[in-house]
C-alpha cells in the first residue's frame, strides 16, 4: 500500500503530446506473484500513462511497458525500491521511429521515377503517379508537349489534357482519351506509354512525324480520375463517376452514356444504382461536360478516339441506332485496315463493325456524340482481352497491348490527316 | 431478333457462341482444362414454334492451358415462353481433348486431397492481374465452376465472363472429391453488372467438376470489394 502511495505522490502531470521523444521501452521481469501484482498495479495508474506492449503469460515471461519521458524517474526508482529486475529495450522510441521512417521515404524514394525514361510503363500506377508523370513529360519536352486542364472531376481532380503539337495556330487536331470506365486500367496504362511513344517517335519516325507536323494531338490519360482513385483504394470494379444521386444510396453516373446523342433511349439505365446509368440528364457530369466544351470551343477536330477495354474490338458509330452512319463504308474499310496493322504484331485478333451491331445498343455515348458534331473518324476501342483476364490484365500485358494498339491507332492518324484539311 | 444467317462479327453469334464456351467447360473443364471461344466461322438462328429460339454454330474453341484449338459444331436452344430457363446445348469438337491434363490433375489431386493442409485465397487475381503460380489452378476451377452458373443464367441479351475469384476455401475431401467454397464474381457485360455469387464445388479427376450449391449474393448498393494488398 505505502508503495502505490509513493507512486501515487511522485505523479506528474503529463503533457499530451504526440511525440514519444524521450519515451523508454523497459523490459521488466517480476520475480515473484508479489511483485507480478505490483506491476499490474503500477501499469494501471492512470497518471503514469504507461503502455504495456506485451504482457506476461506467466512468472517466467517478462512484460514490455512503454514509459513517458515524465514517468521514467518515478517507474525507475519504483522498481529499484522494489528490487524488480528490468532493462532498457528502446532507449528513445521517438528516434527509433524517426530512423524507421526515413529508411522507409528513402526506399520509396528510390522507386519514383524521376524522369520519364525511369517511368515503369511495365505496371499499373494510381492517379497521383500518372499525374507526375504527366508534368514531367512537359518539363522534358517543352517544345513538343503542353497540359491543358480542361475542368475539374466532381472530387476535384484536375482533367488533364496533353497537347502534342508542332506549332501553327488552331491545326486540325485528333482527340485521344483513355479511362473513361475507371476500371479499364490497361487503357490509362496504354494512354501513358502512348504519350511517352509520340515524344519518342517525333523526329524518328517518318509516319509520325509527318502527322504531328499537320496536325495536333490531344490525349487525356485519366478521364475519371474519381472512379479510377475509388478502383485503386476500395472498388477495383468501379466503372463510374463518385457523384451522389440525390434521393438514392447509389453513386455514379456512366459517363458513356452521358453523352448527348440519343440519350435517355435504350441503351442506357435510368436506375442510379445501375452500372450503365446515364444520369439526370447530358453532359451532367463535368468530366463528359469538360470534353463537349473543349471540343466545341477547339472547332477543328477531326478524329475522336475514346479507349475501353476488354473485347478487342474496334467500333464506329452508331449505338443509339441501327441507322447506319453516313460514313459507315469509309469507317469500315478504315477499321479493317487498322485491326489488320494490329494484328501484324502478335496476331492479336479483334473484331469491328458499328457499336449497335458488333457489341450492343448503347445510348449517350462519346463517339455518336463527336460523330454527329462533324468529327467524322470518331472511333471506340475495347483493348484485351476477350474474357480470360477481363478488367484485370496481367500487367506483362500492358506493352504488347499499347504496341498492338498504337499500330491501330496510326492508320486512324494518318488517314485522318491524308482525308482531311 | 435476327435470323437466318447470322454475321459471325456481330453481337447474336457471338452471345450464343459464349454460351457453348460455358456449356464445354461445365463438361470438359477441370483445374487444368478451362475452354475460351476463339472464332465464331459462321452461324444461323430461327424461331422454332413453342419451343424458343435455335442456334447453329462453327466456332474454333482454345483450351487456355496447352492452347490447343479445336474445331467445334454446336446447336442450341434458348427457351421461349416465360421465366428463366436454361439453354440447353449440343456441341461436338474436334482436337480440344488432345491436351493430356491427366498427369497434372492427378497430381493436384494427391497434392490437396489429404485435410491437414486445405488451401484458401482471395482476389484471385489481384488487381494487377497477379496471382502466385501455385493458386492458378484454383483460380482455372473457379472459372469451370462459374461456367455452370454462366450457362445457366445465359439468354440472348446476356454475355458473362468470371471477373475474379473474390475467394475460396478448401473444405474437408468427402466421398473421394475436393471440395470448396468459391465466391466468384462474374461481369455481365451488356448490363455491365458485376454479380456476385457463391458456390460449393466438388472435384476430382475421375468426377470431374460439380456445383453443388449457388447462390446468388445481393447487390448491395455499397458492395465495396476487399481493399487490395497494393502500396
Amino acid at each position: 500500500m505505502k508503495v502505490l502511495l509513493i507512486l501515487a505522490a511522485l505523479s506528474v502531470a503529463v503533457i499530451g503530446k504526440e511525440t514519444f521523444e524521450g519515451h523508454q521501452v523497459l523490459r521488466i521481469t517480476g520475480k515473484n506473484e508479489f511483485q507480478h501484482s505490483l506491476l499490474k498495479d503500477m501499469a494501471e495508474m492512470e497518471h503514469l500513462q504507461l503502455d504495456v506492449w506485451m504482457e506476461p503469460i506467466d512468472l517466467s515471461t517478462p512484460v514490455d511497458i512503454r514509459v513517458p519521458f515524465t514517468s521514467l524517474q518515478t517507474v525507475k526508482a519504483f522498481l529499484e525500491t522494489e528490487d524488480i529486475p528490468y532493462s532498457v529495450m528502446i532507449k528513445d522510441l521517438q528516434v527509433m521511429l524517426d530512423e524507421e521512417k526515413e529508411q522507409r521515404l528513402s526506399a520509396a524514394r528510390a522507386t519514383e521515377p524521376r524522369t520519364t525514361d525511369d517511368y515503369d510503363y511495365t505496371n499499373y500506377h494510381n492517379g497521383d503517379e500518372i499525374y507526375s508523370f504527366q508534368e514531367m513529360l512537359v518539363a522534358e519536352n517543352p517544345k513538343l508537349v503542353s497540359k491543358i486542364v480542361i475542368g475539374q472531376s466532381y472530387e476535384g481532380r484536375p482533367l488533364n489534357v496533353l497537347k502534342f503539337s508542332t506549332g501553327g495556330t488552331n491545326r486540325r487536331g485528333i482527340w485521344i482519351n483513355t479511362g473513361i470506365h475507371s476500371r479499364e486500367w490497361i487503357t490509362q496504362a496504354s494512354g501513358t506509354w502512348f504519350a511517352k511513344k509520340i515524344v519518342t517517335d517525333y523526329g524518328r519516325d517518318a509516319a509520325l512525324t509527318a502527322i504531328l507536323d499537320n496536325m495536333d494531338i490531344f490525349l487525356e490519360i485519366v478521364t475519371n480520375p474519381d472512379g479510377y482513385n475509388y478502383s485503386h483504394k476500395t472498388n477495383r470494379m468501379w466503372r463510374k463517376t463518385r457523384k451522389p444521386n440525390p434521393g438514392s444510396s447509389c453513386d455514379g453516373t456512366d459517363l458513356n452514356r452521358n453523352w448527348d446523342a440519343g440519350f435517355g433511349t435504350a441503351g442506357s439505365s435510368g436506375n442510379p444504382c445501375d452500372q450503365t446509368y446515364r444520369g439526370p440528364k447530358a453532359h451532367s457530369e463535368s468530366e463528359v461536360k469538360s470534353i463537349v466544351d473543349f471540343v466545341k470551343s477547339h472547332g477543328n477536330l477531326k478524329a475522336f478516339i475514346d479507349i475501353h477495354s476488354y473485347s478487342q474490338r474496334l467500333m464506329y458509330p452508331y449505338g443509339y441506332t441501327a441507322t447506319p452512319c453516313n460514313d459507315q463504308r469509309e469507317l469500315h474499310d478504315l477499321a479493317r485496315k487498322a485491326i489488320t496493322d494490329l494484328a501484324s504484331l502478335y496476331g492479336t485478333s479483334f473484331r469491328y463493325g458499328s457499336v449497335m451491331t458488333t457489341i450492343y445498343r448503347a445510348s449517350g455515348i462519346s463517339i455518336d456524340w463527336s460523330y454527329n458534331q462533324g468529327i467524322k473518324y470518331s472511333y471506340t476501342f475495347e483493348l484485351r482481352d476477350t474474357g480470360r483476364y477481363g478488367f484485370i490484365l496481367p500487367a506483362n500485358q500492358i506493352i504488347p497491348t499499347a504496341k498492338e494498339a498504337w499500330l491501330a491507332l496510326m492508320a486512324i492518324m494518318e488517314h485522318t490527316k491524308d482525308n482531311t484539311n | 431478333m435476327t435470323t437466318g444467317v447470322l454475321n459471325p462479327s456481330h453481337y447474336p453469334a457471338r452471345r450464343a457462341a459464349t454460351v457453348v464456351q460455358h456449356y464445354l467447360n461445365t463438361r470438359y473443364g477441370s483445374p487444368y482444362r478451362w475452354i475460351f471461344l476463339s472464332t465464331v466461322h459462321s452461324g444461323s438462328a430461327e424461331d422454332v414454334a413453342e419451343m424458343g429460339r435455335k442456334y447453329q454454330l462453327e466456332l474454333t474453341m482454345q483450351e487456355m492451358i496447352s492452347n490447343v484449338s479445336g474445331r467445334c459444331s454446336a446447336e442450341l436452344l434458348f427457351p421461349g415462353g416465360e421465366g428463366q430457363s436454361a439453354p440447353q446445348v449440343q456441341a461436338s469438337c474436334e482436337g480440344l481433348h488432345q491436351s493430356n491434363t491427366t498427369a497434372q490433375e492427378e497430381a493436384f489431386y494427391q497434392q490437396h486431397r489429404a485435410s491437414n493442409n486445405l488451401a484458401s485465397g482471395n482476389d484471385i487475381p489481384d488487381s494487377y492481374g497477379h496471382m502466385e503460380p501455385s493458386v492458378k489452378p484454383f483460380w482455372q476451377l473457379g472459372g469451370v465452376a462459374s461456367s455452370f452458373i454462366m450457362l445457366r443464367e445465359s439468354n440472348e441479351s446476356t454475355l458473362y465472363n468470371m471477373a475474379q475469384v473474390a475467394n475460396f476455401t478448401q473444405l474437408e475431401t468427402e466421398k473421394d472429391q475436393l471440395r470448396f467454397n468459391y465466391h466468384v464474381l462474374l461481369h455481365e457485360m451488356i448490363s455491365q453488372e458485376i454479380i456476385h455469387w457463391k458456390l460449393l464445388v466438388t472435384w476430382s479427376p475421375a468426377q470431374g467438376v460439380q456445383v453443388l450449391q449457388t447462390e446468388l449474393q445481393p447487390k448491395c448498393r455499397h458492395c465495396e470489394a476487399p481493399p487490395n494488398t497494393t502500396n
